[in-house]
């Protein structure tokens, strides 16, 4: 059985005065135990809403949420609020973006530790210090113990975000989730928090869904990608086909506007046209045919259904071909 | 490459700034930045003195106070109040009192009388803002509306509709009227900052690791919500002892005569401006000093505790 299996999972915010928006619509996957799944896509195309989704913590009032999560089998949907509140932090554990405003500014790191020691293993105040020693020192935060005292605006960026890490395992949650966690950390502090990561999850039972709006990240932690766009799944593949081939030109757009050591001199990045801006709802078409160098006809007049094509899913009716690949995008143009 | 050096240039340098200030808190933070504020260290002094003045006047106090001298009030003629004379600094009152005695104890009474009521003030207003931010729903909708309704009247109007309704006025009616002026002012702006923690995201997070709601309030919001209410109730004192001198003015507060306090003594001395306008100049100097240093005080912690202008 799969650890999280979320089935048409969709969301749609309304406000008073506004048309009803769709960020989320009929978004599956599944996660198996100790796997590293990752969600990848541009900003705003439902990455965020989509785990605050799974985890219960989207707005009550402007937030309609639809389909179905199931952790272990349990439907957490139906849980009751406070069956949901004893899952956070225990059973699903979550990272987010910014680390300086994820903590809490007054109240030391220790305490924001054992917190969560003491709600969910029920440890007393001394043994939750202890063990906040331990997680901190596991995280790879020099001398631990002077840290717990300090106030999250003393530690630099990269430690804060060693610190949520700590937090967000303490209670070694079977599913992670970490919300593009790199995004706001310097790139030489991205690279070690990512390799932290890693090895925390790595030959654990815990199971890890990256989100990320860079294909790099993904790159080097996930088994399983799924690409977003618009707020729908529009293609999946296992990491290495997915890099191999990309068949999505959106994902091949994607991963054209990384930066390549191996790049001859004077070669440009390839950015995808235009942006999510001028994103168009999926009724009758394609969303990314406005930006996408291979719209059809039928692209605009016909929406693409999420379908099995040479052993991954793909929305698309004109995927890119493999032959075309590494000369690929630069002839389309 | 230039910025990115300058990046890790910043980091370390941030790195050092926190060795160096290992187990600095905040409040401890912001407590530095206003010892480095002239304003704020003018402001603070003022208090001091004012603070020193008011417990020590007893002591201090060259005269009693409240006993009418011989020496005085053989001087004293519709026409003329005695000015300084040896041994009475400041000369007589119009009732034949030590002028100066009765300033230095009117501190401690004013002081008394401000802390008072923004005490009372702060403390439901705290009670009924927490309520509203942290409930939220109904209860929110209808603490607002009364908030509303008490802003809309001017604060002095208020304050003296409220002293009104005492049947005898006492220095407790003064006290009361001034406090629930500043009960919505209170109420709201602690709603306001509650409203802001409970969509931050370090609430979003602690709410995410399943702490409990009693915790989230009690230690993710209201702590975080607290700053702007303590740079209220340093303004407020300000404005509390101001509007209490105007109440005693009014005449809606202790109705005898002899309590040495600034608004009483000023009030008092209405009805001899020409005679020695000393009488009324003397305590509204002190009760506008005051108020500044407190008002002075407030801004800088305002400053302070600002995360726009911290590092
Ligand atoms: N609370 C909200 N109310 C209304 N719209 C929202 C809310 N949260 C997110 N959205 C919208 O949903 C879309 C997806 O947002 P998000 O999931 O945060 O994107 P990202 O992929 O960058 O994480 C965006 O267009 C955003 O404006
Ligand atoms: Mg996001």
């Amino acid at each position: 059985m799969a650890l999280l299996e979320v089935r048409d999972l969709s969301v749609v915010f309304s406000r008073k005065g506004q048309s009803p928006f769709s960020a989320v619509d009929g978004v599956s996957f599944s996660v198996q135990p100790g796997q590293t799944v990752g969600l990848v896509g541009e900003s705003g195309c439902g990455k965020s809403v989509t785990s605050l989704a799974i985890m219960g913590l989207l707005p009550r009032r402007s937030a309609r949420v639809g389909g179905s999560v199931a952790f272990e089998g349990t439907e957490l949907f139906s849980l009751s609020d406070k069956e949901m509140r004893d899952r956070r932090g225990k059973d699903l554990g979550m990272v987010f973006q910014d680390p300086l405003s994820s903590l809490n500014p007054v109240v030391p790191i220790g305490l924001q530790v054992t917190e969560v020691l003491e709600r969910h293993r029920g440890m007393a105040r001394k043994q939750a210090r202890a063990e906040a020693t331990e997680l901190l020192n596991k995280v790879g935060i020099p001398d631990p113990t002077r840290r717990l005292s300090e106030y999250p605006h003393q530690l630099s960026g990269g430690m804060r975000q060693r610190a949520l890490i700590a937090i967000a395992l303490a209670c070694r949650p079977r599913l992670l989730i970490a919300d593009e966690p790199t995004t706001a950390l310097d790139v030489t502090i991205q690279a070690q928090i990512l390799s932290l990561l890693k090895e925390l999850v790595a030959g654990t039972e815990t199971a890890l869904i990256m989100i990320t709006h860079d294909l790099g990240v993904v790159a080097g932690l996930c088994d399983e990608v799924n690409v977003l766009y618009g707020g729908r799944i529009v293609e999946r593949a296992e990491r290495h086909e997915l890099f191999a081939a990309p068949r999505h030109p959106y994902t091949h757009g994607l991963l054209d506007s990384i930066p390549r050591l191996d790049a001859a001199r004077g070669e440009k990045l390839s950015p995808i046209r235009g942006s999510v801006a001028d994103n168009i709802p999926w009724d009758g078409g394609c969303a990314f045919a406005p930006r996408c160098p291979n719209a059809l006809r039928t692209c605009v007049e016909v929406t693409p259904e999420l379908e099995w094509h040479e052993g991954r899913l793909l929305r698309c009716h004109n995927p890119v071909q493999p032959a075309a690949l590494g000369v690929g995008s630069k002839e389309a143009r | 490459m230039a910025s990115k050096l300058m990046q890790r240039r910043r980091d370390r340098i941030d790195e050092l700034a926190a060795g160096a200030d290992e187990g600095v808190s905040l409040a401890k933070d912001a407590m530095r930045r206003m010892a480095r504020n002239p304003v704020a260290i003018t402001g603070a002094s003022i208090i001091a003195v004012f603070a020193v003045l008011a417990v020590l006047s007893p002591v201090l106090a060259p005269k009693d106070p409240f006993i009418r001298y011989n020496e005085l009030t053989d001087r004293l003629r519709p026409d003329a109040i005695p000015g300084p004379m040896p041994g009475f600094l400041l000369g007589s009152d119009q009732n034949g009192y030590d002028f100066f005695s009765r300033l230095l104890v009117g501190a401690q009474q004013t002081l008394i009388v401000g802390v008072m009521a923004t005490l009372i003030g702060v403390s439901i207003g705290i009670v009924l803002g927490g309520l509203a931010g942290a409930i939220g729903g109904w209860v929110d909708t209808l603490l607002m509306r009364f908030t509303d309704i008490m802003l809309s009247f001017p604060s002095l109007l208020l304050a003296i509709s409220i002293a009104a309704l005492f049947a005898r006025t006492s220095q407790w009616t003064v006290i009361i009227a001034v406090a629930m002026v500043a009960v919505p002012i209170f109420a709201r702006l602690l709603r306001g900052s509650m409203l802001a923690q409970r969509h931050s995201d370090h609430v979003l997070a602690a709410t995410a690791l399943g702490v409990h709601r009693r915790t989230i309030v009690f230690r993710h919001m209201l702590p975080n919500a607290l700053g702007p209410v303590i740079v209220q109730a340093t303004l407020t004192l300000a404005t509390a002892i101001i509007d209490a001198a105007a109440l005693s003015f009014l005449g809606l507060g202790d109705p005898d005569p002899v309590r040495a306090e600034w608004g009483l003594m000023l009030a008092n001395a209405q009805d001899y401006l020409e005679v020695k306008p000393e009488l009324a100049f003397y305590p509204a100097i002190a009760i506008i000093v005051v108020a500044l240093g407190f008002t002075l005080l407030g801004e800088s912690l305002r400053e302070a505790l600002d995360p726009k202008t911290r590092r």
